[in-house]
């Protein structure tokens, strides 16, 4: 259902993805985990092509067959309205302030045609299926009124109440409190999953992708390096960027021993080295690692696997 | 000349009707009492006659403030009209559109009400005839022809202004997140701007506007000299030309509490468009 | 057209990079000419000449006679000496009251401060011009009363500023740290405060110079400032408004153009400063 080929995107000159070359099917989730700036937000943001002024694409995204870059300005609407929604981070900065919850869930139903009393009705439904109660009342409030986890599934009523068939989700946990973190990714999978809607997840946690996704793939410096099945996570993982990701996790380490990072800086897409990207952190890094580039082979791009 | 020869209004006058005339307008109590006189009379709803014009103050003021309003109005009303639009325009237009208005507004702002009179004077008096350079005019279509040019000069630099400030919280608007999911929703261009750009933009434009005709109370003063309206702003000039201090203070109080109302409307209004401001008790 | 109310030329592109050298340029021409306007001007400002009444554009006469035969340029120059100093006067003033005010509100807070605020409050919602029109019926007009009086209307618009930026410093740990170490109020004042808090004095008062230049001709417009035949800018503008009619224009279009680009020119200076100062240069109001 959506495919990226090769996609490659530069921002005024700077490179941000080198590279992306990912399919997700229809009803199927996928996570994207990675450090900062490793480029999985911008990934997500090429499929509606929400891309900073000044950026140029390469590669394609497709979106059932049809590459999103060819869209018109009425394709890509109906495309936003109908088939993809998003989650965002932080849904203070998202729903508008001054405006009711119930204008946010009904304005696009009542954009594409739905009449008023109709659509408040299924955005009221829409609410009690995210276990937000007195569902009515919640339509009167403003966004100041409801704490950040309730906002947030306010944010994904509104996102399956179109009806789409993809969620793009860009680390909807991050801005919440620890306590409502878990509850507001179990409504969100759980209410996707029963529409059997598609879902790209970004996180930096790999146990939550790993929980929440059937796949993930895990980037570093604007590449997938390695995209494994969720439920090998710990066993499968072979590159040796995610064998890092999962050594660094608190959960890694007996107690009261020191946590263990992945060595050195993250690397950035702009000072990518000409080979493997991961060369300067990774502890078996070998000559060719430094001057050739990995190819991906499907499930990983590292020179260390292929010779085994 | 003291002031009640003035007041008697010849050179030699006679002091029979010089005492007379110090003891009507009780120019030989001290200060303060004069201030009580005065400041009694307004508060039972008389401000006073005046010493020169002989006529009462509300007289006066009746017969002028209807000239005033509607200058204000008509300068309100280009300046939220075109001002806000402007502004609009040039956030959403692109470069070309952006920098034209900019040129424009910079040179609006740089012409105080005077500097633009005395243009439109010039160019209206000499080389165009379609609007009269002088008087207040008669009934409501003539004094809306003669109040033209008045409102013109006066509204330039607010209006330049206000659409300054317009682009301004547009542009912020634009850049904000809510905008951006807005869009990615798939709503309309349209809609969008309408809903949550303009609508969010609202309230600080409102406060801006609001200050701005509040203080185009105090401004006729230069739009209706230049232009031989007949109002309170030149009532007030002319008045204190003449040291007629019974009608400068019923002026500059009214024009003072005007000023002060509007601010106060101002901020009830934003109240209503911002209920984040409500909440935080801003009213 | 008041300091509180007027919109004036503020964040303009024109005071924008390239442009405030050549302003800062101008400004000092313009106070050269006004200090030496005797030795530059090429006739009497007030010399009579009613048989060459206004006269065109010539060598002769630069910018041609007014309705009494008097040169222009030579009255454009002497007018730039009243038009300078009053704006002058009035910054001066306002900006020392403003500040010494401003200053011992923040430093003494409680009652003292609340006091002073609301004061300044009460002052700051009566309109310059309405303020100054008011004491030139009191005083009469010419040039002391307006000034005084707009020196009056600048005083809250000043202070307000101030006041909040002398609050922020005052809380600043240095502040504390100096009472600690034993100084005195009087001595962290002068020699910490006072020095910090400069730059944005002085970039309030070159902005405020422009406001400030704008009503003093405004007032001169209405005919409550400087009495004819003395020559000044705004006062200049309005004895031209008859000859406009009569299709001579010269001597208002002269002044008014001459008091947009001063104000112009002085105002992209105060902007240039206020980015190299930083500080809250945001309008009054």
């Amino acid at each position: 259902m959506l495919q990226f080929d090769d996609l490659r995107l530069r921002v005024g000159g700077t490179p941000i993805l080198r590279g992306v070359t990912l399919e997700v099917a229809a009803g199927e989730a996928v996570g994207l985990v990675g450090e900062s700036g490793s480029g999985k937000s911008m990934t997500v943001k090429s499929v509606v092509r929400l891309l900073p002024p000044g950026s140029r694409t390469e590669g394609a995204v497709r979106f059932d067959g049809v590459d999103v870059s060819s869209l018109d300005a009425a394709g890509l609407r109906r495309m936003r309205s109908r088939d993809v929604a998003m989650v965002f981070q932080d849904p203070r900065a998202v729903v508008n302030p001054v405006r009711t919850i119930g204008d946010f869930l009904t304005e696009v139903l009542r954009d594409q045609g739905v009449g008023r009393t109709e659509a408040t009705r299924r955005a009221a439904r829409a609410l009690s299926e995210v276990g937000i109660g007195d569902a009515v009342r919640r339509l009167h409030q403003r966004p100041y009124e409801l704490s950040g986890g309730l906002l947030q599934r306010v944010v994904i009523a509104a996102a399956l109440l179109t009806g789409p068939r993809l969620i793009l989700a860009d680390e909807p946990t991050t801005a919440l409190d620890v306590t409502t973190q878990e509850e507001v990714v179990a409504i969100l999978n759980e209410q996707r999953a029963a529409r059997q809607v598609a879902l790209m997840f970004i996180t930096h946690d790999l146990e939550l992708a790993a929980a929440v996704c059937d796949r993930i793939a895990v980037m570093y410096a604007g590449e997938i390096v390695e995209v494994l099945p969720a439920a090998a996570l710990h066993a499968g993982a072979r590159h040796p960027y995610t064998r890092a990701l999962l050594n660094s996790r608190p959960g890694a380490v007996a107690p009261g021993e020191r946590l263990r990072t992945v060595p050195g800086v993250p690397q950035s897409a702009l000072t990518a080295p000409p080979g493997c990207v991961f060369a300067d952190r990774c502890p078996h890094a070998e000559a060719r690692c430094r001057e050739v580039r990995p190819v991906f082979d499907g499930s990983a791009a590292c020179h260390l696997l292929e010779a085994r | 000349m003291t002031r009640a020869s003035l007041l008697a209004g010849g050179h030699q006058p006679d002091p029979a009707a010089l005492a007379e005339i110090r003891a009507r307008y009780h120019l030989d109590d001290p200060f303060p009492v004069q201030y009580w006189h005065w400041l009694s009379g307004l508060l039972s709803g008389d401000p006073g006659t005046s010493m020169v014009l002989k006529e009462p103050v509300t007289a006066l003021i009746g017969a002028r403030i209807g000239n005033t309003v509607l200058l204000v109005a008509y300068a309100g009303l280009l300046i939220l009209l075109l001002g806000v639009t402007a502004g609009v325009v040039a956030a959403v237009g692109g470069r070309r559109v952006d920098q034209a208005l900019t040129v424009i507004t910079t040179v609006l702002m740089a012409a105080p009400a005077f500097v633009a009179a005395i243009l439109l004077i010039w160019l209206f008096a000499t080389t165009l005839s379609w609007f009269p350079v002088y008087g207040s005019g008669t009934g409501f279509t003539d004094r809306i022809h003669h109040l033209t040019l008045p409102a013109l000069a006066l509204s330039g630099g607010y209006l330049a202004y206000v659409s300054r400030i317009t682009r301004t919280e547009v542009r912020a608007e634009l850049a904000a997140d809510h905008v951006a999911a807005a869009r990615v929703r798939g709503l309309p261009r349209w809609t969008v701007l309408r809903r949550h750009v303009l609508r969010n933009a609202a309230p600080p434009i409102v406060a801006v506007s609001g200050v701005t005709v509040a203080g185009l109370f105090a401004a006729t003063a230069v739009a209706e000299q230049a232009f031989g309206v007949a109002g309170l702003g030149s009532l007030l000039v002319q008045s204190a030309a003449r040291q007629d201090m019974v009608v400068v203070q019923a002026l500059s109080l009214l024009l003072v509490t005007v000023f002060v109302l509007v601010n106060m409307l101002v901020d009830v209004l934003n109240a209503v468009l911002d209920p984040r401001l409500a909440r935080a008790g801003a009213v | 057209m008041s300091a509180m109310s007027i919109p004036m030329p503020l964040r303009k592109p024109a005071a924008k990079r390239g442009a405030a050298p050549v302003a800062g340029l101008f400004c000092a021409l313009i106070v050269l000419v006004a200090i030496f306007a005797p030795w530059i001007a090429p006739y009497d400002p007030d010399a009579l000449d009613p048989l060459n009444a206004h006269a065109p554009l010539s060598a002769r006469h630069l910018l041609g006679t007014d309705d009494l035969g008097r040169d222009l340029f030579s009255r454009l120059i002497h007018g730039a000496r009243t038009s300078l100093a009053g704006p002058l006067i009035v910054i001066l003033a306002a900006g020392t009251a403003g500040a010494i005010l401003a200053i011992t509100a923040a430093w003494f807070g409680g009652w003292f401060d609340a006091l002073i605020s609301r004061t300044l409050d009460v002052l700051f919602a009566f309109p310059g011009l309405v303020l100054a029109i008011t004491v030139a019926a009191l005083f009469g007009s010419g040039f002391v009363t307006p000034v005084a009086a707009l020196s009056l209307a600048f005083v809250p618009v000043i202070a307000r500023v101030m006041r909040a930026a002398a609050l922020r410093e005052r809380n600043l740990p240095y502040i504390e740290a100096l009472r600690v170490q034993g100084f005195s109020g009087w001595h962290i004042c002068v020699r910490h405060l006072v020095p910090n808090l400069a730059p944005l004095l002085m970039v309030q008062a070159a902005i405020g110079f422009g406001y400030a230049m704008i009503d003093l001709a405004s007032i001169s417009f209405l005919g409550l400032g400087l009495q004819p035949p003395a020559a000044d800018w705004g006062l200049m503008i309005a004895n031209g408004q008859p000859s406009i009619l009569a299709g001579f224009p010269q001597q208002s279009i002269a002044a008014a153009v001459a008091v947009v680009i001063t104000v112009v020119a002085f105002t992209a200076v105060a902007e240039r400063l206020a980015t190299r100062f930083g500080g809250d240069h945001a309008p009054v109001r």
